[in-house]
């Protein structure tokens, strides 16, 4: 449960192909955080694990820095 | 609905443009949309054929009938009167400074972007046609590619979601 995805400093789409390759390593059920500093980001964090399946556990944000919890569908 | 590829939507798009600026939308919404578990084609026909040679430094991008492009100097946002794009140099100066821009704010290059767009499994389907019209062979194309002609890219077409033109 340790999965750790840093994509602070990239911009669109970077931290979604990223996140798509990361998780495709994971065994459903298992979470993944995912750091950004884009803030288009938390939009687009949302659209993408509604239309994967994937479930957006967690959506923050902390002094420029957004992080997410995605948890991989079956 | 799930990450294994399995929601059945499917994209094409008609990629037309071989300018650095304009090889953009179609790299970052097939990859985007690869990544999203949508099915891809982009047909590269015309300049956009470009984009598919193995070796990209040479996509450059014009100032020439775009009065919109505003290059971030010193300190300001200057813009680019057309008729500047007809001295020698100025385009490859305005290549380096977009560069150098992309660099800086985290964005992706073309070449990488093109690199995930193959690991993703998008199809990339070069015009047969626009080969002949320019002599090109396809050794001077990446690896990994189809090429065809309209009635391919119909094929797909006819069975997608969502068909662009760029």
């Amino acid at each position: 449960m340790t999965n750790f995805l840093d994509t602070k400093g990239m911009n669109c789409p970077l931290p979604i192909l990223k996140t798509k390759k990361a998780i495709k390593d994971l065994t459903a059920g298992e979470t993944i955080t995912v750091e950004s500093t884009d803030p288009g980001s938390v939009k687009d964090f949302e659209a993408f694990c509604r239309s994967t399946g994937n479930e957006l556990l967690e959506s923050s944000e902390a002094n420029g820095v957004y992080s997410y919890i995605i948890k991989k569908s079956a | 609905m799930s990450s294994d590829g399995s929601n059945n939507k499917k994209m094409s798009i008609i990629v037309t443009k071989g300018t650095l600026d304009w090889a953009y939308p179609p790299f970052i919404l097939a990859t985007t949309a690869a990544s999203m578990d949508v099915d891809v084609t982009l047909f590269f026909t015309f300049y956009g054929l470009q984009l598919l040679k193995k070796d990209l430094d040479h996509l450059q991008i014009s100032t020439l009938g775009n009065p919109a492009m505003e290059m971030p100097m010193m300190g300001m946002h200057m813009q680019m009167p057309n008729i500047v794009s007809a001295i020698p140099g100025v385009d490859a100066m305005a290549t380096k400074m977009m560069k150098n821009m992309i660099k800086k704010k985290g964005v992706a290059s073309i070449p990488e972007l093109r690199e995930a767009a193959l690991e993703l499994d998008v199809k990339l389907i070069g015009c047969q046609m626009t080969m002949d019209l320019f002599e090109w062979d396809q050794s001077m194309m990446i690896d990994g590619i189809e090429v065809g002609g309209a009635a391919t890219y119909m094929e797909q077409a006819l069975q997608a979601d969502i068909n662009l033109y760029i």
